[in-house]
Parts: structure tokens; sequence; C-alpha cells
């Protein structure tokens, strides 16, 4: 069995009195592609928010890479190795596809003030590099043809596919894609699904919140179900699938 | 048309300062949706160290145009730190807060430099020494003097070197990425809070260079200077489009010229019943036609882009 990548202990998080996340423990190996689901409202898009420092938790811890997350800083969690993409996409719209990407190389580079106004040899080597990378993840998307065009002129599966590569562009090691089939036809999902498992062959966890169970079933190695913001099961797809609190937190109680 | 080349040339100097002190005004706004009504306080903070310098070098005997790029080089620091104050006393803890209480601050702090300012350099009107060589250039019969050379071509520079900062470094990429989403950014690795204190920054060092150059041009500076400049200027940002940098450009030097037209033809086309004294009204009156005409600005769409 790998290597612990995080260890989520006893997260909680509270909207006034909606408790949106009650108590969730969940662990994801390295290498893992783990599958987080549940019904509408169940949480899950709030533990992204929790695990990429969005929100502060309001009990419980998360750790990751064998040291303690302090949440509450976006661009910690970055720094740390954690990415995500957004169930309705994020893009900096006005940006083209391949700022967009370096932007995200933000987080692995160094140039300031001073290098921009010096224009010194190092600062012009990282801003090659930080080009040479972003055309690499522009290819790696198949996107490539797309670089000049401003995010928000990209077709709906394109932005999908940047949206990933911009998340990629920070070396994560974890990468949380939230909903990336939502929206999608049975086309793009199957190539969405290469994408992932070449994601995952090139040695990075991903962590999927996604309700295309087909999608889910065949690709995750582990599923976590949340039901109103308490984790209900965890294991294999096979198993999951069959569980009865699962069936009944999605379809109801059988009727008595 | 002596007088029509004249003025042009005057609006064109004067636009460049407007096009300096609006881009700071467009940077705050693109970045963080707030105008910075204290800006224009910066800019005069600007103008009276640069004098306060030149004076207390005068007796040196250092060659003029030194002792004004020291009074420069002087200013620009001081103004950075007032920049990077303000954002940090007094709109940082005001992050979260409605956007109204943010802008009734801004008028606050503008009017806590005001007095400031009165209290360290008087109610007076400050002279700039003549240290400055004066030499003309005949254009169509018009005159340009050398200072009016030099601050069309520091502007059009520093304008220039903004450009290329926002569009092609990684730190001009991160201010882009946080004016567009700064929640988004962070989770990208960009320190958001650092990105809008250098966005200060540079903005207080262009309203800096600006500062002196308004007291050069017109040879005196005063501590309520900044309030009627801050406010041109930020008309000058409307018009191009705030939160636009080449709107703000645009709009500086447009506004520079309506001005200085209005103000040379005013009399001949009132029958002398209106003065050059009017002056003031012209960017008022363009104020008001943007608004109501066209908010977005010239260059401004909904989708502008912004820095």
């Amino acid at each position: 069995m790998s290597a612990l990548l995080l260890e989520a202990r006893n997260i909680a998080k509270h909207f006034g009195g909606v408790k949106a996340l009650r108590d969730v423990s969940l662990t994801i190996r390295e290498g893992e592609i783990y599958g987080l689901i549940g019904p509408n409202g169940a949480g899950k898009t709030t533990f992204f928010n929790v695990l990429t420092g969005l929100y502060t938790p309001d009990g419980g811890d998360l750790v990751f890479a064998g040291q303690k997350l302090v949440a509450s800083a976006p661009h910690k969690a970055a720094q740390r190795g954690i990415a995500r993409t957004f169930q309705n996409i994020r893009l900096f719209g006005n940006m083209t596809a391949m700022e967009n990407i370096m932007v995200g190389r933000h987080v692995r580079t160094s140039a300031g003030v001073i290098g921009a106004v010096l224009h010194d040899r190092r600062t012009c080597a990282e801003e090659a590099a930080i080009r040479r990378r972003a055309e690499e993840l522009l290819h790696y998307v198949d996107i490539a043809d797309r670089a000049d065009d401003l995010a928000r002129n990209l077709s709906y599966g394109d932005q999908r596919r940047l949206e990933i590569a911009r998340a990629l562009a920070t070396d994560p090691k974890l990468l949380a894609l939230d909903e990336p089939a939502a929206g999608m036809n049975g086309t793009e999902t199957a190539e969405l699904r290469v994408l992932i498992e070449g994601i995952r062959a090139d040695g990075i966890t991903v962590l999927l919140i996604e309700h295309d169970v087909k999608l889910v079933m065949g690709l995750c190695d582990r599923v976590a179900v949340l039901d109103y913001g308490a984790k209900i099961c965890e294991d294999v797809p096979a198993v999951v699938q069959h569980d009865p609190r699962v069936i009944e937190a999605y379809l109801g109680g059988a009727v008595a | 048309m002596d007088i029509f080349i004249q003025q042009i040339i005057n609006g064109l100097v004067l636009g460049s300062i407007y096009a300096l002190v609006a881009l700071g005004y467009t940077m705050v706004y693109g970045i963080m949706g707030l105008i910075n009504f204290a800006h224009g306080e910066v800019v005069m903070i600007g103008a009276m160290v640069a004098l306060t310098v030149i004076n207390l070098l005068l007796g040196s005997g250092l060659p003029g145009v030194v002792m004004a790029l020291i009074g420069l080089a002087a200013a620009v620091p001081v103004c950075m730190a007032t920049g990077f104050a303000i954002e940090r006393i007094a709109y940082r803890p005001l992050r979260n807060a409605p956007k109204l209480a943010p802008l009734i601050t801004a008028i606050g702090v503008s009017i806590v430099l005001q007095n400031v300012a009165m209290l360290v350099w008087g109610r007076n009107y400050h002279a700039f020494p003549p240290i400055l060589p004066s030499v003309d250039f005949e254009v169509f019969e018009a005159t340009i003097t050398g200072v009016q050379v030099a601050i069309i071509a520091i502007a059009a520079l520093m304008m220039i070197g903004l450009t290329l900062l926002v569009q092609r470094t990684r730190l001009g990429r991160a201010m882009r990425a946080t004016a567009e989403n700064p929640s988004i950014a962070q989770l990208m690795g960009v320190d958001t809070n650092r990105i809008i204190s250098l966005t200060f920054v540079i903005g207080s060092s262009l309203a800096a260079v600006a500062g002196f150059m308004v007291s050069a041009n017109y040879s005196i500076a005063h501590y309520y200077m900044g309030f009627i400049l801050g406010l041109k200027a930020f008309t000058a940002a409307v018009l191009g489009g705030i939160g636009n940098l080449a709107g703000a450009m645009l709009g500086g030097i447009l506004l520079g010229l309506i001005e200085s037209l209005g103000a040379g033809y005013i009399g001949d086309l009132t029958g002398g019943f209106l003065g050059s004294h009017y002056q003031d009204v012209f960017a008022f009156f363009v104020l008001i036609l943007v608004l109501v005409f066209r908010p977005s600005g010239l260059v401004g769409e909904k989708v502008a882009e912004r820095a």
C-alpha cells in the first residue's frame, strides 16, 4: 500500500445553523484516483474549499504530505501542492489561454519587482521557462491551437481543459477536480477520462467530485460518499455501489 | 494658427501629467474596485517633498538639473511609502467591508493628508526656484520649453514601462489575475495582499513624478493642489474607461487637450464674456457628458482589460 498523501481528521464546517461538514475523516493515498460523491448539497464542494484554504474549518485537522495544513491561506495551499478546478469554471476570462497557465506557474517562480524592472538574465530565463512549461501544458490538454485566444472565447470543453492545465501548472501533488465532466457530452467525457488517467500516470494524485456515476465507478480506485455533510461510506467502487446507506442517500429509504 | 499649435503643446504637457495621475486611479480601481480619492494628495506630497529638497540644496552649487533630479529622487520613495501606508492603514482593514466604506475612508484620508501637509508646509504657495535651464524650442511659430519636452518624454517613457510591466512580466500577470478574481489568483499562489500593496506603490511613484512635473511646469506648489488635480485625473480615468490602463493614458491626454484648447478659445467663442480662468469647467463638463452618455468610457467596455 502506498503512502498517505492527505489525511482529513474530523473536519467540520458550519454556515450559521447549517452543518455543511460534520466530522468528515478520510485518507487519500499517493497515486490514487479518489472519488467524492454524494447528493446535491452533501458538502463535497465545501470540503474542496476547506482543503484549498478558501474556507477555514470550524474543527478538525488536515495533514498533507506529512505536514499539518494551515487552512485559510489559499496561496500557501498551492505552495504545498494542492491545486483545484471549479464546478463553475473560473478562468481569468480576459487573459489568453497561455497567460492563464502562466499565472498558474506563479507559485513555483519568484521574479518580483526588481526582476521586472532590471530584466536581468535570471528573470528572462525564468520567464522563458514559464512560457515553455505553459506551452507543454497547452499541448498536454490538447488546446495548443487556442493559446492566444482569450479564455472567455474558448468553447466550454476547452475551458474545462484549460482550467485543468492551469491547475497542473502549479505542479500539484494533489489535483482536486470539481465536477470536471459537468455539461460534457459522451465523447468529451471519454476524452476527459483519458486525460485524468494520464495525469495519474504522471504521478499526480487525483481527488474527483463527480455526478457522472459511470465515470466515477470506472475511474476511481476508492470512493467516499457524503450525505448531509457526513461521510456515510468509503470503499472501492464495487462495494460502494451496493452499500444500502448509499442507495438510501440517493434514492430515499425503503418504503415500510 | 500659432495659438492653436501652442494650445496643443500646452494640452499635451498637461495631458501627460493627467495621464500619469489617472493611471494611479485606474490601477487601484482595476484591482480592487476602489476609487482612491487620496491619490491627488499623494501627487501634492510628491511636489512638496521635491520642492523642499530642492530648496535645501539651493546653496550647494550643484547644477540645476542635478538638484531637480535629487528632489525627484527624494519625492518618489516618500510617495511610495505614503501610498503603501494609505493602503495598509486605511483600506486593508476594510477589504471585506461594503464598497461605500472604503470610498468614504478615501475621502477622509484625503482630508487628513491635506491637513498634515498644511501643518508641515504651511498655507503659503511655494515657488519652484528657477534652477532648470530655460531652453525654448520653436515649433510652427509656437514655443515649447525644455521642461515641457522633458515632461512629455518622461511621461511617455513611464507609460510604456508600466504597459510592459503589466503585459509582459510575471508580476503584471499576477496583477491582472488579481484584478479579475483575487481568490482564484490566490489559489495560483499569488499573494494578493502583496499585489495590492505593490499597485499602490507603483501608482504612487507615478504620482510623485507627476507632482514634481506640475510644480516644475507651473513653478508653484501648495498643500491644496492635489485636490483639483486629483479630481481632474479621476475625470481623465473615467473618460478613458476606469480600470483600463490604455484608457487612462488616452483620457489624460484628451482631457489635457480639451482643457487647453477650451481655455485658449473660450474668450473668442463667448465674445470675451468668459475667460481662460474657466478652464476648470471643461474637465467637469466632460465628466458629466461621459457619465451620461458613455459611463464605461471611451476604451472601456464591460469586459475591459483591467490591471
